[in-house]
């Protein structure tokens, strides 16, 4: 139920580790330009946990889902 | 219903917390730790932190804006003393006790130190209150930074010091830089790099001892007798896990706390993080590893471990970590051993960009990357599944 959770990246603090799109690559890449993109900022809620997994191990914490 | 203890709030021992949230269990937990305030984040601390380029309140661990819902009885500057496992019973410093329903063991490490450490102007990194000691150091104009130890965190100080501008001789015993965790034919890289940055880079020499002008230190004195004349010493020389107060306790203790492949390390007690030795079943060795996202999986195993009784599941997992030296970021999953075979599988050493992956037979056993961080996540991806060489050979091809 509900709205969909919004991705937000905190670009300031990012250093394009790529961690997050280890985790769920359906929603974080990083290209061979070592930029990371986001390919979905609302993501379907199935991929809630590895969203959230991915901002926990995150390393600068750059990652926030917001409902 | 007797509370679970959880003895260290810094990353594996929090993990292990959230991880008994998010199994349901809701019983008490009390976590200590001996410092006087939750622990900050360390990787900044010889980066971000050291350079001045981030507040102090800014490195603040991932769990702790989450402390609150956590529901745990958090008790700062309380050491443990004395622990028998036969009764699951902790003793701290002020003489009280608590008798555990289990134990999550999660002390970390701390820093090896040198004779004449206690001099003024001599500094390891391991608190938020060791990296500010240096940073008013360094920023006392320093003629000299003598960086003792070539690893991880001495070459991150080494860095960090030469971007605020500072003369740096980097000394280390072993032939090359980072020799615990890079195989030693890759080694070479990073005292390049240093080299490059203007770093006096000594290896393959080992240090007799230091140099004082009254309590304060003046020099490093190198085996082979010469002297480095520094104002300023940073001693990064490896770590020694927390376990001296288990002595006696029925916990087994060797390199760290040894556990099995599910993180027990006796009934009803578990270890993780930097503390903890346990055999990965995914490498099919014992390993005790001292980086930051394995301390978080390893915490969180941990914790679930403790919930599951008698049919714990095996910790298996491709370490990873990261290092940034200037503006090179090095990314490397898995564990190789020192005389790995180095293959290059993408971009070459002299670009300072590229990916190496290390072999042992038909067995990938780690893939540094430098700069490449798309590439050193996909190659983890790969590990992860298994480490046979041929589908990471494949990924570059
Ligand atoms: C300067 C620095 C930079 C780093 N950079 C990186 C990096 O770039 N990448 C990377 O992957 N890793 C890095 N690391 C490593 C990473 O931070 C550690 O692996 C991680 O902190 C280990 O977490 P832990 O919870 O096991 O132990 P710790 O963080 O060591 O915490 C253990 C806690 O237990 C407490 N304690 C100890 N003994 C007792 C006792 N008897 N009673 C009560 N409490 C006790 C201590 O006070 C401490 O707070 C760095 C480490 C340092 C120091
Ligand atoms: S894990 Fe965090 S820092 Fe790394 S690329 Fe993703 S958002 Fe950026």
């Amino acid at each position: 139920m509900g709205v969909d959770m919004k991705v937000v990246v905190n670009f300031d603090l990012c250093e394009s580790n790529a961690v997050c799109m280890g985790i769920a690559p359906e929603v974080f890449e990083v290209r061979d330009d070592d930029f990371l993109y986001i390919l979905q900022e609302e993501p379907a809620e199935e991929l809630r946990g590895k969203v959230e997994e991915a901002a926990r191990r995150c390393p600068k914490q750059a990652i926030t889902v917001e409902d | 219903m007797a509370p679970i203890l959880v003895v260290g709030a810094s990353l594996a021992g929090l993990s292990a917390l959230d991880a008994l949230r998010t199994a349901g269990h809701d019983g008490e937990v009390i976590v200590v730790d001996a410092a006087p305030e939750l622990p900050s984040d360390r990787p900044p601390l010889s980066k971000q932190v050291l350079a001045g380029t981030m507040e102090p309140e800014a490195a603040h661990q991932p769990l702790a804006n989450r402390l609150a819902e956590l529901d745990a009885e958090i008790r700062f500057s309380t050491s443990a003393t004395a622990l028998d496992a036969a009764t699951r019973t902790v003793t701290f410093a002020d003489g009280t006790a608590i008798t555990a329903e289990g134990i999550v063991l999660a002390m970390g490490a701390s820093p090896r130190r040198l004779p004449g450490g206690e001099l003024a102007g001599v500094h390891v990194v391991r608190t938020l209150a060791d990296s500010l000691a240096l940073r008013r150091d360094l920023t006392a104009s320093p003629n000299r930074v003598a960086v003792i130890g070539a690893g991880f965190i001495g070459a991150e100080v080494a860095a960090t010091c030469r971007g605020l501008g500072l003369e740096v001789t980097m000394i280390e015993a072993a032939p090359v830089p980072m020799v615990r965790v890079l195989p030693s034919a890759i080694g070479g890289f990073v005292a390049d790099v240093h080299r490059d940055h203007g770093v006096d880079v000594r290896l393959g020499v080992g240090v007799s001892g230091l140099l004082a002008d009254g309590d304060r230190v003046r020099g490093v004195e190198l085996a082979d007798g010469s002297v480095i004349d520094a104002d300023v010493v940073v001693v990064g020389i490896g770590v020694v896990p927390s376990v001296d107060w288990l002595e006696g306790s029925g916990v087994p203790v060797g390199n760290g706390i040894t556990c099995d492949e599910t993180c027990l390390a006796a009934p009803g007690i578990v270890a993780a993080g930097d503390v903890a030795e346990w055999f990965n079943p995914h490498f099919g060795e014992r390993m005790r590893v001292e980086q930051w996202e394995h301390a978080i999986e390893h915490g969180a195993a941990a914790g679930r471990r403790l919930l599951a009784g008698d049919d714990g599941e095996p910790f298996g997992s491709v370490p990873w970590f990261w290092s940034d030296q200037y503006d090179r970021k090095l990314q490397m999953a898995g564990r190789p051993a020192a005389d790995d075979e180095v293959v290059m599988l993408d971009g070459t050493v002299e670009e300072r960009r590229f990916v190496a992956g290390f072999r042992r037979g038909d067995r990938c056993t780690g893939v540094l990357g430098v700069n490449r961080p798309r590439h050193a996540i996909q190659a983890r991806m790969r590990l992860v599944e298994s480490l046979n060489w041929a589908p990471i050979r494949d990924l570059f091809t």
